[in-house]
């Protein structure tokens, strides 16, 4: 069993008449990059200023870095950094001040760090913080965490406002930071992020985890699309198992298969003498989806899989 | 926050007077309106009772004309009273109630109007809600423009409800009409004048600051001009000097209602109105949406040794107010100071203005009278600083910035005790500086230094206990009640300013006055020093303080 850096199970928050988590569970192993997804409003953000301590749980258990986010706020900050979704930085203060304010509040920077995460990064630390745009202000939070040399790092959605090019430096930072040791929660609605980073995943809907495994884990549960052209007629292909969004026009088809018939509908198919196939593998993208439109249509949410284990 | 964003987008599509710079205003007032459909009501009913509670007052105080004039031969010679409180013009009660009351309505009339237009301008810049709002089918001057039509119809309600109660009093309807349309006046030409400074500043705060610092002037320049004026022939009322003319202010008090009734002051204020109106709107077209008329420069690559800590950052924050508010109060004491001179000369001149500063200590002396009288004031305003400097830890919150800071390993108390060491300290040094200016400025003027010197000081410091305690309030109302302590605080504030103003004149029973904490401080020089009024409220401010902490530790960041 691997040390715990996260460990979330039956967590509740609710304001006022709104309940934002609903008997959450989460755990993240130390040394892991763990993906919390969730479309907007799922609880994403609160979880995790819960685990700073920034908001207080109404019940259940919490426990980070080996303390409690509420109690041992202080102590466990010196251990962990964060990057907020929506960062604010004060007007007057230049991006630099910033990062250096933030950094050494938390306990101290690693000067030589963060020299080179501002030249990577492409920051002016000089200019002040109310001409930057969210992008910049967004880079003085990155920098300023991960230039503190810490054991955990909670992202929460920290790419939303960088372009391509500072995504791709911001995951190597995220690949050295775990070379070295260090535990990444990184909240996200980008599923290629995710993908890229994340060892594990979470989901999150409505407060309540949906799915939580291996990103193969996860990839099992969703659907293969597939392409064919046979020479024989392909009647009779929507009458087989496991296959959605089937759609047939004589000798081509398209449509998405579950793992489970993949077998069954290739020997089906060879019977039928294939031309041509193209198989996209499965994306989290479509899990990820299926719970989306789960909200739309309650007629899924019966099929969804509860449980991954 | 939810209104802010979606009403706007709601409103696009009607908005269709395209191509027009005015284009969407009526549907930007009414959003204005909405967000402001409690704050803007209760400043109304406020000033109407403060209308009410004075009127009622000097009817009592002042009944028949024998005590009248009496009052009338005793303030119009007064350098003093000319220069707190007005100019006077006559001996009708409604008169009266002008030379008492106007000035001060003026400034809350002012901060209302100030406050309203920057709210809905450069505030609205600031978070970004403009942005969203410009981008739909909103004229460049729509904002502006819906920001001063909001402001000038709750001048314009203030002024309606001031007719109302005086007509009510029986006060004769063409002075109580103008006395009514000269506040809505004053109120109009500060929404204008805040319409510069929300182009100009480089920030709302800062907008907010200059356009309080021309509220300030404006009040100051009239009081020079009051001071320096002269005693009519009849005895009972007095002829401006010109500074008067210069502040909007001073307009509503020449307009002499119920006394000269010139109506012709209106005329003022209409081109006051359109003057900066104007200005404004040829600012806004040679501005970006979001920043100020200024480049904003680079600035040092890392943190100074002195920056990288909470207390470090809470000065760097409250550094532009406290060197603001140091200048005003400087100034102020300063130029009171200068003129304390006349106190003495004129001593000897009236015995009823003696009599009448008598309330206020034990003292024969008129000059420590004089020093207490102005050191009261002068510690309202610090602690309105106060108020100001702890609030912006709810500012801190709510923007999100304390979020970041409080994620690091900085401990919540010691984020409160950062700031609230910051005010306490500039408090202090404010009241000093206060306290010094004006034994400076007296000294200068009168070669009296010695012992009359370390009464402005002493007589300034002794308000320290005071001015915590208000702060401290504001400090528990932001850990108990963060959603109400902007409320809270400025309500303290305003009663603290009403109480110390209107408190004698409206004869209040002392109970209602002890609520304020600046009843408590011992009117140093003309009475002893007392220490244990100075130690209780010196425990209540360590105990609310307290309080805050406590309740902020406890609760959610952002609640």
């Amino acid at each position: 069993m691997t040390a715990s850096a996260i460990h979330v199970a039956g967590l509740t928050k609710a304001f006022g008449p709104v309940t934002a988590l609903d008997r959450f569970d989460l755990d993240v192993t130390v040394g892991e990059v763990h993906g919390f997804l969730g479309p907007n409003g799922a609880g994403k953000s609160t979880t995790i200023r819960v685990l700073l301590g920034l908001l207080r749980r109404d019940r259940g258990e919490v426990v980070v870095l080996g303390g409690d986010p509420w109690d041992d706020a202080v102590a466990l900050h010196r251990r962990l950094a964060y990057v907020p979704g929506e960062v604010h930085l004060w007007p007057n203060l230049t991006g630099g001040e910033a990062i250096d304010l933030l950094g050494e509040l938390r306990g101290g920077l690693d000067q030589r760090r963060r020299a080179e995460l501002v030249e990577r990064f492409g920051l002016d630390p000089t200019r002040r913080c109310s001409t930057y745009s969210k992008g910049n202000r967004q880079k003085v939070a990155i920098i300023s965490a991960f230039a503190s040399r810490v054991e955990l790092y909670l992202l929460d959605e920290p790419t939303s406002g960088l372009d391509p090019l500072m995504d791709t430096v911001f995951q190597a930072c995220v690949r050295e930071v775990t070379a070295e040791g260090g535990t990444v929660l990184l909240s996200s609605h980008v599923l290629a992020e995710v993908e890229a980073l994340g060892d594990r995943v979470t989901i999150i809907r409505d407060g309540r985890t949906v799915e939580s495994g291996t990103l193969a884990e996860l990839r099992h549960l969703t659907r293969t699309s597939i392409a064919v052209e046979t020479l024989r007629p392909l009647d009779g292909l929507a009458d087989l198992a496991g296959l959605h969004d089937v759609a047939v026009d004589g000798v081509h088809a398209r449509f998405e298969v579950e793992p489970e018939a993949l077998g069954a509908v290739q020997r089906w198919l060879a019977d039928r003498e294939v031309v041509a196939l193209t198989s996209s593998p499965p994306t989290l993208q479509q899990l990820f989806l299926r719970h989306y439109g789960e909200r739309l249509t309650d007629a899924e949410v019966a099929d969804a899989p509860e449980d991954v284990s | 926050m939810t209104t802010g964003t979606r009403s706007p987008r709601r409103t696009a599509p009607s908005a269709t007077a395209g191509g027009s710079e005015l284009a969407g205003t009526p549907r930007l007032l009414r959003l204005a309106a909405r967000r402001d459909r409690f704050l803007l009501p209760i400043w109304v009913v406020a000033l109407g009772l403060v209308v009410l509670a004075s009127v009622a007052s000097i009817a009592g105080l002042y009944g028949t004309e024998a005590e009248r004039v009496q009052y009338a031969v005793a303030v119009a010679p007064s350098v003093i009273a000319r220069a707190f409180e007005g100019p006077i013009f006559g001996t009708s009660l409604g008169a009266i109630l002008m030379t008492e009351t106007f000035g001060m309505l003026s400034v809350l009339v002012g901060i209302m109007s100030v406050q309203a237009v920057v709210r809905h301008t450069r505030l609205e810049e600031e978070t970004g809600r403009a942005e969203l709002v410009g981008a739909a089918v909103v004229g460049r001057h729509a904002p502006l423009t819906a920001a001063l039509l909001l402001a000038f119809g709750a001048s314009l309600a203030v002024g309606a409800v001031t007719v109302v109660v005086l007509l009510a009093y029986g006060l004769p309807a063409g002075g109580a009409l103008l006395a009514g349309l000269l506040l809505m006046g004053v109120g109009w030409g500060f929404a204008g004048v805040a319409a510069i400074p929300a182009q100009v500043a480089g920030s709302a705060r800062g907008a907010n600051g200059l356009a309080g610092a021309a509220i300030g002037l404006a009040y100051f320049l009239r009081a020079v001009g009051d001071a320096l004026g002269e005693v009519a022939p009849s005895g009972v009322a007095v002829t401006s000097a010109w500074p008067s003319w210069l502040s909007p202010i001073g307009w509503g008090q020449q307009g002499q209602a119920f006394a000269g009734d010139r109506w012709w002051v209106l005329g003022l204020f209409a081109a006051a109105v359109v003057t900066t109106v104007a200005l404004a709107f040829t600012l806004t077209r040679h501005r970006d949406v979001g920043s100020g008329m200024r480049p904003v420069g680079a600035g040092p690559a890392s943190a100074s040794a002195a920056l990288r800590s909470p207390l470090g950052l809470a000065w760097r924050l409250q550094r532009g107010s406290v060197l603001g508010w140091s200048a005003g109060l400087v100034l102020a004491a300063g130029a009171f100071g200068a003129i304390g001179e006349e106190v003495d000369a004129f001593l000897e001149t009236s015995e009823e203005l003696v009599d009448l500063f008598a309330q206020l200590g034990d003292s024969e002396e008129l000059v420590d009278l004089f020093i207490v009288f102005l050191m009261a004031l002068l510690a309202v305003a610090v602690g309105a600083f106060a108020v100001q400097g702890v609030l912006r830890l709810r500012g801190e919150e709510v923007s999100g910035r304390a979020e970041p800071l409080l994620a690091t390993a900085v401990a919540r108390p010691r984020w409160i005790a950062s700031h609230l060491t910051v005010v306490a300290l500039a408090s202090l040094g404010m009241l000093l500086a206060a306290g010094l200016a004006g034994g400076t400025a007296y000294g200068l003027a009168t070669g009296e230094w010695g012992s009359r010197f370390g009464d402005w000081v002493v007589a300034a410091v002794v308000a320290l206990p005071a001015v915590l305690a208000l702060g401290a309030l504001a400090a528990a109302a932001v850990g108990l009640l963060p959603r109400r302590s902007v409320a809270i605080g400025w309500g303290a504030v305003g009663v603290s300013l009403v109480l110390g103003q209107l408190g004698a004149l409206l004869d209040l029973p002392q109970w209602v006055l002890n609520v304020s904490p600046f009843t408590h401080v011992p009117a140093v020089p003309s009475e002893e020093l007392r220490w244990l009024p100075l130690l209780v409220l010196l425990a209540a401010a360590a105990g609310l303080s307290a309080a805050g902490l406590v309740a902020f530790r406890r609760r959610d960041l952002r609640a």
